[in-house]
């Protein structure tokens, strides 16, 4: 009786497998408590309401929060039984889970199209899918000029240098505008996202409305723009700018770290205006409110000159359904959202280098977030 | 030859020829690692790839030239042989073992019992500490289900080939087979992926198995199929002839003959699979927490958690992947070694 | 894989119709049935499945081609986010199969110096451990190819590619202007680094069953080791290292991970190989997978089904090679 000996081994294989795999479960642990130590922010589970949350809690979306949601996470997840797992997938991929009915909630650095409003209509019963601008985030231009410890830019040059139209530093266009900075003869490497991404669409949306004759692309979530090197991920083109001398490139201001220093932008204002939360927030605060019912969608003002207002800025929307989420995961998932729209919430966003919301909008916010259904 | 042995001790100049000392390879690979450094030290060239290649280059001409002069052409092209296979070997073993260089020695950094016994909990990417626990327990269920799933199917259909297979049915089964070993592993995620749309199901450890299952099974089926072939004929000849079954034939004559082989093949399989990531990814989802049962809810799996760490871009992130690395080929080395074990073991003592 | 049984097989035996029948007159017993019905099911569920992700990846396919405002075959773009959508594989196509022919220039020769080295050079106390080794190789998961790939070999190559450019830069398939080596060429050389384990085992199999007798004979003859490998032994193992090739190329060819990680793709086709840019359709897949929309899904389903063409096609070829040879195959299937 080979075979069955041999059936048997396979068995006993994956028995062996699954069986001992759950045996380690006992010795497993999910305490990971916080050995980093980093977080100054410990007082801050007390404020938060459990209600009767509990259980698991799926989401996927915008790479761009991920920072954001993270610390929200380590913060309610120690106050509250539930375990938030955000994976970072991208907008449309989070996008594509909530309108398949795969996640309860999902994020995006842009608010939905009628097509996917249309679409979340047949998973949330009785509802629809809405846009809850959460985050704010300043996408800063990061560069690595030896030499170089301040650069102001405007939109054009901006674009003319991700369009491979200004190919040196020390360009006439780039020298006129710093004229006390030592540009060095050195080629400029523009790094743009190899993936689609909601940064690469809200960067182009902002130079194509500031800067059309320079930008001359549709924009949308995929680099149109010629020439240049790519990088997966904002994490990828911030480690290339790190890496490269004579790199710039689009991020996260979360992502310009380590020493990589950032762009201000002159954009028409008394003085350039450095990519910094309050400035984003400042930003922010001149944009409307386009969403009709309960959906809060923004539209920025892109072309802003107020003083000190950053304006190539991000708003990422926490996107669930209004009416008709599912009864499982509603109460985690109105938990955690009222939380992450609380003060405490939006004050972790500025410790960890995004904008927090303007006081006008996230009040309204905070009163969809209560009547979530 | 056949002449008297006096001969040749009287000329034995005229029978070998002149002939380069057992040490001359040693000598002339050494002078030449030295003229290569001292060239590049010359030239100002710093990089190590450049000094090599010198060095490799005038080992081969010096071997060339040394051996015709003293020897003769033959002996000379075939010494010239000799140092080229020699230099393709270094030179594939350099990046090999930095490969595992790396990965050991970076990997060792943060590589410790807690690491194994922790999961991601709400360690954040840019933090420090953390685990792979939970990516260690989804891989080994979704591989094991996996190969629940596949390793039986595999092994009957090969069976089904070499011992029944005649007509159209073996003729399309075994172009299929070909055609599946030639699937993207992401492109079996989809085809999971739309099935579990269909039945509105959410993500969990099990969609992966089957994926897994789909990218196994034809190199089960593959690999068994040569080794059942291997089995002589007259083995099963003699079998019929004793008037047994066909079927007991199969399994009491051609299985344990290739038994040490298919185990072999079955193993090598599933270490394959078990560093796909593709499918993995669109599949369980992926989650920081510990999650033992493969059947609800999202599972991390240890090549999706090496992915995800690398993309996260932190330095310490970057730690936690290597170690990750190293933790899933030790797993894969240590299937290895155990299906060489078994087919050692099991080895039928005739054939051999 | 056993060889020393393969070498001693007999020659091949057809099967007679007397053995057909005695097979037919088998399968009437009771086990023999049941044991028929079993694997010819496996087999048949086989089929099933193929058919099913066949159908379903051409379905989807065909959804995304009809909208393609672009050439699908010819198109330099892959903007699958606007309306109308425009995408095509030109420049997949070319990162592919330059990627892969770099791969197979460099790991081929090497691969097959290595498979000699192992059944002919070494010392013999070596070649167990080593050929084991490079078996260990084999099993290492892309990703891990991937992560060394990025963090350990894109930084090394600078100087390789500052030589190259420094004395071939004027054909202008070797200049390079700076900048990371994430490049073709240096995924050419990880993929090449990949698929050496596989073709060196393969090939090494195949001269481990080179008839001692032809060796010897040779030998006896006063051939020079070199000789006695382009008697002998080359002639006689070509075919299988033309299929191992092959094997590697299949693998190449239809590598994620780790070109996801290496290249900094783009949407042109760059004459220098060192340049940052061009894509494979693995690599496109896995990089525009996540963020992509229904209809985006779809497009690179597409792009799928004709890296899936393509592989089905290198392994098709293997595997008609690998059947001219069966006459040293001891079975009678």
């Amino acid at each position: 009786m080979k075979l069955q000996r041999m059936n048997r081994r396979a068995l006993a294989l994956g028995a062996l497998a699954v069986s001992g795999a759950l045996a380690l479960t006992a010795c497993g642990s999910d305490e990971t408590g916080n050995p980093g130590g980093g977080s100054s922010n410990a007082a801050a589970p007390s404020n938060i309401k459990c209600d009767d949350a509990s259980g698991q809690v799926l989401a996927d979306g915008s790479s761009a929060q991920k920072n954001a949601v993270d610390a929200w996470v380590k913060q309610f997840s120690a106050a509250c039984q539930v375990e938030i797992n955000y994976k970072a997938g991208g907008s449309g991929a989070g996008v594509t889970a909530f309108t398949q009915g795969q996640v309860p909630w999902a994020g995006s650095d842009s608010a939905l199209k009628p097509d996917e409003v249309a679409a979340s209509k047949k998973i949330c019963s009785g509802g629809q899918g809405i846009d809850l601008p959460m985050v704010g985030g300043p996408i800063a231009v990061g560069y690595n000029v030896p030499g170089v410890d301040k650069l102001v830019l405007d939109s054009a040059t901006i674009a003319k240098i991700f369009d491979s139209k200004i190919t040196k530093w020390n360009d006439p266009q780039i020298a006129k505008l710093n004229p006390d900075a030592k540009l060095p003869n050195l080629k400029i490497q523009a790094f743009h996202r190899s993936d689609e991404s909601g940064t690469t669409d809200n960067f182009t949306k902002y130079l194509i409305a500031t800067a059309k004759k320079d930008f001359p692309y549709e924009g949308g979530k995929a680099w149109q723009a010629k020439g240049g090197q790519s990088a997966p991920q904002s994490s990828g083109v911030a480690a290339q700018v790190k890496q490269t001398a004579g790199a710039i490139g689009y991020f996260e201001l979360s992502y310009a770290k380590d020493g990589i220093k950032t762009v201000a932008i002159d954009t028409g204002a008394a003085e350039p205006v450095e990519a910094t939360v309050d400035n984003a927030t400042k930003a922010i605060a001149e944009a409307k409110v386009v969403g009709t019912g309960k959906d809060l969608a923004l539209e920025l003002n892109y072309g802003t000159k107020a003083d000190g207002a950053y304006p190539m800025v991000l708003v990422t929307y926490e996107i669930v359904c209004d009416k008709g989420n599912k009864a499982e995961t509603l109460p985690a998932v109105k938990a955690f959202l009222r939380y992450a729209a609380s003060e405490d919430g939006q004050k972790i966003l500025a410790e960890n280098d995004y904008a927090p919301m303007p006081e006008e909008i996230i009040t309204k916010v905070r009163t969809t977030v209560e009547s979530l259904s | 030859m056949s002449t008297t042995p006096s001969l040749a001790a009287k000329r034995p100049s005229t029978l070998r020829g002149g002939h380069l000392p057992k040490w001359a390879p040693w000598a002339i690979a050494a002078g030449s690692v030295a003229l290569g450094l001292g060239v590049s030290a010359a030239a100002g060239l710093h990089s190590s790839v450049q000094w090599a290649l010198i060095a490799a280059i005038l080992h081969v001409l010096g071997t060339y030239v040394i051996a015709a002069r003293v020897e003769n052409r033959r002996q000379a092209k075939d010494r010239v042989v000799t140092s080229l296979v020699w230099v393709a070997f270094l030179l594939a073993v350099v990046p090999l073992a930095s490969l595992v260089w790396s990965t050991v020695q970076r990997g060792t950094k943060v590589l410790d019992v807690y690491f194994l016994t922790h999961s991601m909990g709400v360690v954040t990417d840019a933090e420090t500490g953390g685990g792979i626990y939970h990516a260690i327990l989804g891989t080994l269920e979704q591989v094991g289900l996996a190969t629940l799933i596949a390793a039986p199917v595999g092994v009957l259909t090969a069976i089904y080939l070499v011992e029944y297979g005649r007509g159209n049915l073996a003729r399309a089964v075994t172009f299929f087979v070909d055609v599946m070993t030639g699937i993207p592993s992401i492109v079996a995620g989809l085809f999971i992926l739309s099935l579990m749309l269909m039945f509105d199901m959410q993500p969990f450890g099990f969609a992966g198995s089957l994926a897994l299952a789909i990218l196994m099974m034809p190199v089960v089926v593959r690999s068994t199929e040569e080794m059942l072939k291997l089995v002589p004929n007259e083995l099963r000849e003699a079998s019929l002839a004793l008037g047994v079954p066909k079927w007991r034939t199969i399994l009491k004559v051609v299985l344990p003959t290739s038994l040490g082989g298919i185990t072999t093949g079955i193993m090598l399989s599933i270490a394959r699979i078990a560093g796909e990531t593709a499918p993995v990814l669109l599949l369980v989802f992926g989650s920081k927490f510990i999650n033992a049962n493969p059947f609800e809810g999202a599972q991390a799996s240890l090549p999706l958690y090496i992915y995800q760490q690398y993309g996260s871009g932190e330095v310490t992130a970057y730690d936690r992947a290597w170690a990750a690395s190293l933790t899933l080929i030790a797993f894969v080395m240590i299937l290895n070694l155990v299906a060489r074990g078994i087919a050692r073991w099991k080895a039928p003592k005739t054939g051999r | 894989m056993d060889t020393t049984q393969i070498a001693d097989a007999p020659p091949p035996t057809q099967p007679t119709t007397a053995e057909q029948k005695r097979a037919a007159r088998g399968a009437t017993r009771p086990g023999d049935r049941i044991f028929l019905g079993l694997s010819r099911g496996s087999g048949i569920l086989l089929l099933v499945i193929m058919a099913a992700i066949a159908g379903f990846l051409t379905y989807r396919a065909v959804l995304a081609i009809s909208k393609d405002d672009g050439n699908f075959l010819t198109t330099f773009e892959w903007n699958t986010g606007v309306t109308p959508p425009v995408f095509g594989i030109a420049v997949l196509a070319y990162g592919t199969i330059v990627s892969s022919i770099i791969a197979m220039v460099i790991a081929v020769p090497v691969s097959v110096a290595i498979a000699l080295f192992l059944t002919h050079y070494a010392p013999r106390r070596l070649r167990g451990p080593i050929a084991y080794v490079i078996d260990l190789l084999a099993a290492v998961p892309s990703i891990v190819y991937g992560l060394w790939g990025a963090l350990v070999l894109v930084p090394h190559m600078n100087g390789l590619f500052g030589w190259l450019n420094d004395y071939l830069g004027w054909t202008g398939v070797f200049s390079w202007q700076g900048g990371a080596a994430r490049s073709m060429l240096t995924v050419g050389i990880l993929l090449a680094i990949m698929i050496l384990p596989i073709v060196t085992n393969v090939s090494r199999e195949v001269f481990r069953q080179v008839p001692q007798m032809h060796e010897e004979a040779a030998l006896a003859l006063g051939a020079t080791r070199w000789e006695v490998i382009r008697m002998a032994v080359i002639p006689f193992g070509r075919s299988g290292v033309i299929s191992a090739s092959m094997l590697g190329l299949g693998r190449a060819l239809g590598e994620t991970m780790a070109v996801a990680t290496v290249l900094s793709p783009d949407f042109l086709i760059h004459t220098s190989l060192l340049d940052p840019g061009g894509g494979t359709f693995a690599q496109n897949i896995a990089s525009k997978f996540s963020e992509a929309s229904e209809f985006g899904r779809d497009a690179l389903i597409a792009s799928g089904l004709v890296l899936f063409v393509i592989t089905l096609l290198v392994n098709g070829a293997a595997r008609a090679i690998i059947a001219r040879r069966k006459e040293y195959s001891g079975a009678n299937a």
